[in-house]
């Protein structure tokens, strides 16, 4: 057992008892990190020096007694996150040079309760894609399978998390970007309720759509990971003013009576036989811990990957606009007028995925284009929402399949953007329906990919998401796996 | 087609990306691709449905109207690729 295997709850208990500094964890941490990111390349930048200086202080404040849950405990950032002081590159070369001159809230939160940032990882250029194949910085390999994606947009970070490369990792959601490579990287990633946790300083592609969230080793580090950034940001006004439970206390184990809703319309054709074995076995599971297994309905899913890629690139149409070469990034040095510069810095920075967005988007919203597109996606949002609402009548939480298939090999579907934006089937519709979902693992592929099972709550009830998945992680072993790198 | 290439081109204009012709051919395919998918929304009835703007119920997300500190010229200033007299500083713009 090294350092860098124990989880963010075990390394908390060894560092409290003194067993071993945060500064030794650190470092253990920045070794392995050297060793291993030249063949995952989930890394953008490390902060080996701030990394060791946040550990001293940690170690201060442990042996002052002043130790907070998160204290000493080693953790990475999406390179979405505003980090002050420190490069930000959405994995862009549009920010060239763009070092953040705040922190987000997200960022702000674990460091003031003493975590140690290790470093930004690696991810599809502003959240725009499913495999991380779409980096200014190059790809990310998945640590179960160098061939494989880990997906994405998250890539770098359940990379990271699998890879022990880090004890934990904050990414971002906003059609599946924690779940997906979560469960293609066998580790437990949550997308929490829309306005649970603070967007404030997180770089910005759809702002009805993009939460924050933790990945994970186990169930319990991303609740504790959960309850340090989660509440209401005054600086964040579509973050909700309801009370954060403590989700430490919905670890029982014990989901007996629980309903359980499988929506028939997530079980067709399409959907891989082990991922289907896989997920099917896990409901089971579920079953035989006492919950009740119930069949619902979400008649309107197959409309979700449409609805999303109209929402979805109008929003980031409008959010990406303000990448224009005037306050920071990229500038092309030789315009001859102002909206040369706009038009070439654009062209130069942006690579061709988020060009595709922003050209669909911004085709969606245009004069003519308007009511039939954006409009249109907005009522069919409704419609999906409230499918979520009456199944919750029914049920506690939702079991799905995460992904059609397990992680699929480097460069198979970047040919053919429209296979890849259909992969997404199974996560979209909790971010249009608003609503909180976690991925974690359940078993692994004839070929040993790993396969994630999704759980969709209630809004606001992160509480029953969390206590479910811990009772079905502490009745496998799939958390104990780790991949051979 | 969904979409013409001409379509395709003004759309570059209006989204400022200087596109070159290989990548404008590229676009008008995949969005004519993309396009003629999302057009199965049409088979959708939604007379009389509401649009959702905001997943969670939340109106008037108001604060009091108080001056709050924020970032220094220096700040602001601090990633300027060009700044001048506490300005970012930009090609002519009034001729």
């Amino acid at each position: 057992m090294e350092i860098y295997d124990f989880t963010l709850t075990e390394l908390r208990n060894r560092l409290d008892r003194r067993e071993f500094s945060a500064v030794e964890v650190a470092d253990a941490y920045l070794v392995r990190i050297a060793a291993t990111n030249p063949l995952i390349n989930s890394y953008i930048t490390v902060c080996a020096a701030a990394a060791r200086s946040d550990a001293a202080a940690a170690d201060l404040a442990i042996a002052s007694g002043s130790a907070g849950p998160l204290t000493g405990l080693p953790i990475a950032v999406k390179d979405i996150f505003n980090t002050a002081g420190l490069r930000t590159t959405c994995a862009s070369r549009i920010l060239d040079g763009y070092v953040s001159p705040y922190d987000a809230t997200a960022i702000a939160r674990i460091k003031q309760q003493g975590a140690v940032m290790l470093g930004k990882l690696n991810m599809d250029e502003f959240a725009m894609g499913s495999s991380n194949e779409n980096s200014a910085f190059g790809p990310v390999h998945n640590p179960w399978n160098l061939d494989r994606v880990p997906g994405g947009s998250s890539g770098g970070s359940a990379a990271c998390v699998a890879g022990r490369q880090a004890g934990a990792a904050l990414g971002t959601d906003t059609g599946g970007s924690i779940r997906q490579p979560a469960a293609h990287c066998s580790v437990v990633g949550l997308k929490p309720t829309y306005g649970r946790v603070s967007r404030y300083g997180v770089i910005a592609y759809a702002s009805s759509l993009d939460q924050v969230g933790p990945l994970t080793r186990d169930v319990r580090d991303n609740a504790l990971l959960l309850q340090a950034i989660a509440g209401y940001d005054p600086a964040d006004s579509t973050s909700v003013n309801t009370p954060v439970p403590a989700y430490a206390k919905s670890l029982t184990g014990d989901i007996r009576g629980l309903k359980i809703g499988l929506p028939k319309e997530y079980f067709i054709d399409g959907l891989d036989a082990d991922v289907q074995k896989a997920v099917t076995t896990a409901a089971d599971t579920c079953r035989s811990l006492g919950a009740e297994l119930i069949e619902v309905e979400l008649p309107h899913t197959a409309y979700a990957v449409a609805c999303y890629y109209l929402i979805a690139t109008a929003e980031a149409s409008s959010n990406l606009a303000r990448y224009d070469g005037v306050r920071y990034g990229l500038r092309v040095k030789d315009a001859t007028n102002l909206l040369d510069m706009y038009m070439r810095s654009r062209a130069t920075g942006f690579g061709a995925e988020v060009k595709r967005r922003i050209m669909l988007g911004t085709y969606a919203l245009s004069s003519g284009y308007y009511d039939a597109y954006y409009l249109k996606s907005q009522k069919v949002r409704t419609l999906i929402r409230q499918d979520f609402l009456t199944a919750f009548d029914k049920v506690d939480v939702l079991l799905t399949p995460v992904a059609p298939t397990p992680a699929f090999a480097l460069g198979e579907k970047t040919d053919d953007p429209l296979q890849m934006y259909l992969s997404d089937i199974y996560t979209i519709p909790a971010n249009l329906a608003g609503t909180c979902a976690l991925s974690l693992p359940c078993g692994f592929s004839a070929d040993g990919l790993p396969i994630g099972l999704q759980l969709i709550g209630k809004p606001f009830d992160e509480a029953t998401l969390l206590r479910t998945a811990h009772a079905f992680e502490q009745a496998t072993q799939w958390h104990k796996q780790k991949p051979a790198i | 087609m969904k979409i013409s290439r001409t379509e395709v081109e003004h759309v570059s204009r209006l989204a400022r990306l200087a596109l070159t012709s290989q990548e404008l051919d590229a676009l008008t395919s995949d969005m004519d691709a993309i396009l003629d998918y999302v057009a199965q929304l049409n088979a959708l009835d939604t007379e009389g449905i509401v649009p959702t703007a905001h997943a969670v119920p939340m109106e008037n997300a108001f604060r009091e109207d108080e001056p709050r500190p924020g970032f220094t010229p220096e700040q602001a200033l601090s990633n300027a690729p060009d700044a001048a007299e506490s300005a970012f500083r930009v090609r002519r713009i009034i001729d």
